[in-house]
């Protein structure tokens, strides 16, 4: 019996099959097109466009972490937004305590306040995720109705502690000198400041992509997303890992909340469980527990904010809900639909 | 007799609200190849996802070298030496057979020496080797389940229906390469249905029925026997093939 045979057959993956597989990633620039032709003028599309993926990517790798969190352990943490608002006021913080390389007309001064703003908020939430994960979500393994009131009740509680520490006013975060302001791309006016958060965003990605394709533990976590009695029955404790990737989700989404404060200028402790309604639908779009499903699912929903804000703003929050229903019409498990062993 | 590497000593599972187990004995000896046969929804697959303590014993206690492992969690068990290919295969659709093979050796990186040697009992392994473990054939996945739980040296290797929905050529294969796998100093514990490979590889036989062990002893007299396969499983075990 030769099995050898058979191999050829493997090889040739069809165009069609290949060109279904690659639909969810031309989305995006499908998505630039219909919006260039929509928006009719160059430089306003690119000024949006430039927004819509400095919007995506933020949102990005505020729900990296959530995706993989619900993938591991089948777990829904509502509380994923009390991060984001934690972050953003460390960050606040920490800048303020940089006051002086804040305000110093030097990239490189601005640059390193932003970044050790965003290790700050970083550490501060990737801490915070592991008392959550250990005091509020261990606890309720399994059990998803007690997850959602729970991690609620996490996130409330967050909340008011917020208002405790920093009042109850929404405060003002602002950009550090070299970072605010635009520079002129083709005509276009492009905030500097998106210009990064694309840079961090993009930066971020890869090195995800990177752990979860050529590490161990990256390897052990797409494995336990697919089936974690078989990684339990391999010798490695699922739990542990999870606990893992639940610090490190909570502290990218720290992190994000530091960018996304300085994307908004505008802090409050609710921040976070606003955004986690874009956060929620871009993880359903991109396919629960998909990281790059998640990807793509942000910058389809950053692109579609920005166009539908200029082009029909009352219908900007709506635009993405819209964009969910027709995905899960055409793909019901999301772009990126994550095998489960059961 | 060799002294037993495993015994199960009056083992009750519960599936949620469902009693699945009531009560199993079982004597694994060490080396050779222990069959475990019954008729669908006998228990087998039960008392294997047991022992793993992917379902907990209610009752009863899982030995294994004499040390009472019973309330150990999976990952402890698995670093006590047992590996387990489950019905389903357990493969890891989304990685390639290389990566599937690197998880399965959780001492470091795998042997050279011993990744040949399984290449060599599963070709395909080698062929495949780049590709994702999703695009392989049923057959091929099986093959991966049984290599990846080979991939460093264990003690015991619990293998549930290996052969479940395969042609006869690879089941023929398989039955080989099993064969060889039993010329090393493992233990297998083999849950089958086709008779053909059970009296080829089995050196014990346990018969289960309704959760329950209701006949052991060598695989030989068994095999040897048409009418006691008739009063355990139904029907003759020559005519199940
Ligand atoms: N997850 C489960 N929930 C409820 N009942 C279950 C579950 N798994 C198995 N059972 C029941 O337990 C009994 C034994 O099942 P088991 O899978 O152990 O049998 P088996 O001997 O392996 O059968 P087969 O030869 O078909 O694989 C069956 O009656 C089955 O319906
Ligand atoms: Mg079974």
């Amino acid at each position: 019996m030769s099995d050898t045979a058979i191999r050829p057959r493997i090889e040739q993956a069809g165009l069609a099959d290949r060109l279904t597989a690659a639909l969810p990633i031309l989305l995006v620039p499908m998505l630039a097109l219909l919006g260039f032709a929509a928006i009719g003028d160059a430089t306003t599309w690119l000024t949006l466009t430039v927004a819509g993926l400095a919007m995506g990517l933020m949102i990005f790798v505020m729900a990296s972490g959530l995706t993989v969190v619900f993938g591991l352990m089948d777990v829904i943490n509502f509380g994923h937004g009390a991060f984001v608002s934690v972050g953003a006021f460390v960050g606040f913080t920490a800048l303020a305590w940089m006051g002086g390389w804040t305000a110093s007309p030097s990239v490189v001064l601005n640059l390193a306040a932003v970044f050790l703003a965003i290790c700050a908020a970083a550490l501060v939430t990737g801490a915070m995720g592991y008392a959550f994960e250990r005091v509020i979500v261990m606890p309720v393994y399994g059990h998803h109705l007690k997850q959602i009131l729970v991690t609620m009740g996490g996130l409330i509680v967050t909340q008011q502690l917020i208002h405790v520490i920093w009042g109850p006013d929404a405060i003002h975060l602002a950009r550090p000198e070299t970072l605010r302001g635009s520079v002129i791309v083709a005509g276009a006016a492009i905030e500097k400041y998106r210009i990064m958060a694309v840079g961090i965003g993009l930066a971020l990605f890869l090195a995800m992509r990177y752990v979860l394709r050529s590490t161990r533990i990256g390897l052990l976590v797409r494995a336990g997303v697919e089936n974690g009695e078989m990684v339990e029955a391999l010798g490695y404790r699922i739990k542990r890992l999870f606990l893992m990737v639940f610090i490190a989700g909570s502290a990218l989404a720290g992190l994000g909340g530091v960018m996304w404060g300085l994307y908004q200028e505008t802090i409050t402790a609710h921040m976070g469980s606003e955004i986690l309604v874009l956060v929620f639908i871009v993880v359903i779009i991109g396919g629960l527990g998909s990281v790059e499903g998640c990807f793509i699912g942000a910058l389809l929903v950053g692109l579609l904010s920005n166009y539908t804000a200029f082009l029909a703003p009352k219908i900007a929050l709506v635009s993405t809900i819209g964009l969910m229903v027709v995905i899960l019409m055409w793909r019901p498990q999301g772009l990126f639909p994550v095998v489960k062993a059961k | 007799m060799p002294e037993a590497i495993l015994t199960l000593d009056g083992v009750h599972t519960h599936i949620g609200p469902y009693h699945i187990l009531h009560g199993v004995d079982l004597s694994v000896p060490e080396g050779g190849v222990a069959m475990l046969l019954g008729r669908n929804g006998a228990g087998k697959t039960t008392t294997l996802r047991t022992i793993m303590g992917l379902w907990k014993a209610s009752r009863g206690a899982v030995r294994f070298r004499g040390k009472d492992i019973t309330s150990l969690d999976t990952p402890a068990i698995s670093r006590k030496g047992i590996a387990f290919v489950p019905e389903d295969m357990g493969i890891f659709t989304d990685l390639t057979v290389a990566e599937n093979m690197t998880l399965a050796a959780t001492r470091g990186a795998p042997d050279k020496r011993r990744l040949d040697w399984i290449c060599d009992l599963f070709p395909p392994i080698r062929t495949f080797w780049e590709s994702s473990a999703g695009t392989l054939s049923g057959g091929q996945k099986q093959m991966l389940s049984v290599a990846r739980a080979i991939i460093e040296p264990r003690d015991l290797i619990l293998i549930d229906e290996p052969t479940k929905g395969l042609a006869p050529a690879i089941i023929k294969s398989m039955t080989g390469a099993l064969k060889q796998l039993k010329e090393t100093e493992t233990t297998i514990v083999l849950v089958e249905q086709n008779f053909a490979m059970a009296r080829a590889l089995g050196d014990t036989v346990a018969v289960m029925d309704d959760g329950r062990i209701i006949h052991a002893g060598d695989m030989a007299a068994l095999a040897a026997d048409a009418a006691l396969q008739e009063r355990l499983m139904g029907l003759s075990l020559e005519a199940h093939q």
